[in-house]
């Protein structure tokens, strides 16, 4: 077999004045694997400057051939590396198939289309699919949360010396146990000619975001930080009920509340099932391994959260304008109830087949 | 170096083909496409990860300062007016402070995400390091790399690394103990630091939530043929002597060998391939000469490949000098 392959080499030998680099032809390679090779590197490359294109953002560039011609040469590259792996000993060429057929993976199986499209596939019934998704963690969440305000209102009528310790220096200011009625009420109405509205709507935005993605991060540690969380921090709304109720303004407050807090609230109940979600499909993965478990509900929740930044984005809107420009307890009652009832609708009866 | 270049050529451990690294085959995984080709992928090393996230870091970190800039000079221009809140200026200082919350924002939360969703699947420090993101998958299914994952990986992100921070800041700025505070981000920051060495496949806890693995990004480059040469068909150019082997010659490697000879010849070193040839010519029985050493290797190369290929295509494969086999 070696004299017939060194023959055919001696024979063809003298064609060739310069070694490599020049293009062979296919048929007068001595290896075999060399022919193969040779007979199918034009499809390579014409897959590699596709994929070095597409990589390079420039898919707008490709014309309607190549585009089409993608996925096919993506199988050819596929089905000549395994052929290869069984032929040829050039490693290079092997590495090099493996390389390309990786790259064309990563773009045949890539993100799906644009940030745009996944954007409106999530408005258009994958965000209130994967809140759906979340099944018995909201409740969880829900429970905390009505705990949590619960036990901070027991606490501070108990002793008000816990209001000090529940709400942080900045919250409180001129509202404090034993402050008037007058007082209380003046933080609640009057409001409207307040200045730099939207630049505290911004920086709410941004400080209540760094919240939920803390409360859904924290899921990781089995969701044990992210139930103490939801419960310290609506602790701090049962302390601040008590304050109000106790001059006779329980109403008033939650009016002033709920015109942002009920997307606000959702909000964080949907951060905080997120991060239980999380934790509790560690402790508990059932059939699956762990890491596929928390794999799957990290995906469903990290939706979520982006639904809830987006809720963030309208709560901060609503705290920072519509708060102020509404300035009577019914009106923002109403506010605040439509978009409970808004948001509600969207999650649980607005069921179309995405996915 | 041409110390290197021979420890090739002793037997390491059991019989192993594929390219050949020091700690290659631990951080290689083997995925099957859905198409059911094995690919392999290279996990990155925890040192160019650590390299990538300070490159991320230090261009965040310029984008937020140069944002910054443009913004004070544009409301320089304006003219400071914080005062006057009702006036065009100050409306627009208000705006230009809007500008700015959100401006930070995005940079912390969704520089990674932007870059990552893009079709490299790696922010610019990843593309330095030569790595990048993909889905994680356990032999058969090959997963996508989903834009909910690449959320997911990132918010994680936000508690591993940027929590001590404000752990720290929040504690001095309150007043608080702020020793404590940092002994107490150091040590939440270790946890999440040295996470990627408890476990198999590196993950950060952000990819282990999301699904992901970060691996390298594959090498493009084609090198050349090295058998369809004029050296490979065993005339030598530059002396024209005829390098011909007989099959005893030849049996005596295998395919471990091959492929360092071929790495030697791709390197092109004179001392590497002369000491190479020199090591062939001892075993074959040959005397060795001087000044021709790239056509013999070529040549042995050549038709050792043949030897070997044509085995293969029987079914009789020979890993290293020390099997049987063809």
């Amino acid at each position: 077999m070696n004299a017939v392959t060194t023959g055919i080499a001696q024979r063809i030998g003298g064609w060739f004045s310069k070694p490599s680099e020049t293009v062979v032809a296919a048929e007068q390679a001595a290896l075999r694997s060399d022919r193969f090779r040779l007979e199918r590197e034009a499809d390579w490359k014409r897959l590699d400057a596709i994929l070095k294109r597409m990589e390079a953002g420039r898919t707008r560039g490709l014309s309607d051939e190549d585009l089409l011609a993608l996925p096919a040469l993506y199988r050819t590259a596929a089905s000549s590396l395994s052929i290869a792996r069984e032929t040829s000993l050039d490693a290079a060429l092997v590495s090099y198939l493996e390389a390309l057929t990786q790259r064309a993976w990563f773009l045949v199986y890539g993100p799906r289309a644009s940030l745009w499209s996944w954007f409106r596939g999530f408005l258009g019934g994958g965000w209130s699919a994967s809140v759906r998704g979340l099944g018995i963690d909201l409740l969880i969440a829900l429970a905390l949360m009505v705990a949590g305000t619960v036990v901070g209102w027991l606490l501070v009528a108990s002793n008000p010396e816990w209001y000090y310790s529940l709400v942080p220096g900045g919250f409180a200011d001129e509202r404090v146990p034993g402050a008037s009625k007058e007082v209380l009420r003046g933080t609640l109405f009057g409001n409207q000619d307040q200045d730099g509205m939207s630049v505290f709507a911004a920086s709410l935005f941004s400080n209540n975001a760094q919240v939920s993605i803390l409360c859904f991060a924290l899921g990781f540690a089995f969701g044990l930080p992210t139930m103490l969380l939801l419960i310290h921090n609506t602790a701090l709304l049962g302390a601040m009920l008590w304050l109000y109720h106790g001059q006779g303004l329980l109403l008033d407050f939650v009016g002033w509340l709920s015109i942002h807090g009920t997307t606000e609230l959702f909000a964080i109940l949907l951060a905080g099932a997120a991060g239980i979600h999380v934790g509790r499909s560690m402790a508990f993965p059932g059939n699956l391994p762990v890491m596929d478990a928390a794999a799957a509900a990290g995906r469903r929740a990290a939706q979520v959260m982006t639904g809830v930044v987006l809720m963030l984005v309208i709560a901060a809107l609503l705290e920072g304008f519509a708060r102020q420009l509404v300035d009577s307890t019914p009106s923002r009652l109403i506010v605040g109830t439509f978009m409970l009832v808004m948001w509600t609708g969207y999650f649980f009866a607005f069921r179309r087949g995405v996915r | 170096m041409a110390l290197a270049l021979k420890i090739p050529f002793r037997r390491r451990g059991e019989a192993r083909t594929g390219p050949i690294r020091a700690d290659g085959d631990k951080r290689r995984r083997m995925v099957v496409s859905p198409e059911g080709v094995p690919i392999p992928f290279m996990l990155a090393s925890r040192g160019s990860r650590a390299a990538a996230l300070f490159l991320d870091l230090l261009m965040i970190f310029g984008a937020i300062i140069g944002s910054t800039l443009i913004l004070a000079w544009i409301a320089d221009g304006i003219g400071f007016d914080f005062d006057k809140e009702d006036g065009p200026a100050g409306r627009a200082m208000q705006a230009l402070l809007i500008v700015w919350v959100v401006a930070m924002f995005l940079f912390r939360n969704a520089w990674f995400l932007f870059f990552e969703l893009g079709p490299r699947g790696a922010t610019p420090g990843k593309r330095i390091c030569g790595i990048r993101v993909a889905a994680r998958a356990r032999g058969e299914n090959g997963g996508r790399l989903t834009t909910e994952a690449v959320i997911a990986r990132n918010l994680v992100r936000d508690i591993e690394l940027f929590m001590p921070l404000i752990f720290f800041i929040s504690a001095s700025v309150e007043g608080g103990d702020t020793e404590m505070a940092g002994w107490a981000g150091l040590g939440w920051f270790l946890i999440f630091a040295l996470f990627p060495f408890f476990n198999r496949d590196r993950l950060r806890c952000g990819d282990m939530i999301a699904g992901t693995w970060v691996v390298e990004a594959p090498k493009t480059k084609l090198e050349t043929a090295l058998s369809v040469g004029e050296a490979a068909r065993g005339r030598s150019q530059a002396t024209g002597a005829q390098y011909k082997f007989s099959d005893a010659d030849l049996a005596i490697y295998g395919e471990y060998e091959l492929q360092v000879l071929e790495r030697v010849l791709r390197e092109n070193r004179a001392d590497g391939m002369r000491d190479v040839t020199e090591a062939i010519c001892r075993k074959i029985g040959w005397s060795a000469g001087a000044g021709d050493e790239r056509a013999f290797l070529e040549a042995y190369y050549a038709q050792l490949r043949a030897r070997l290929e044509t085995g293969m295509r029987f079914g009789k494969r020979k890993a290293d000098k020390h099997s049987g086999g063809a």
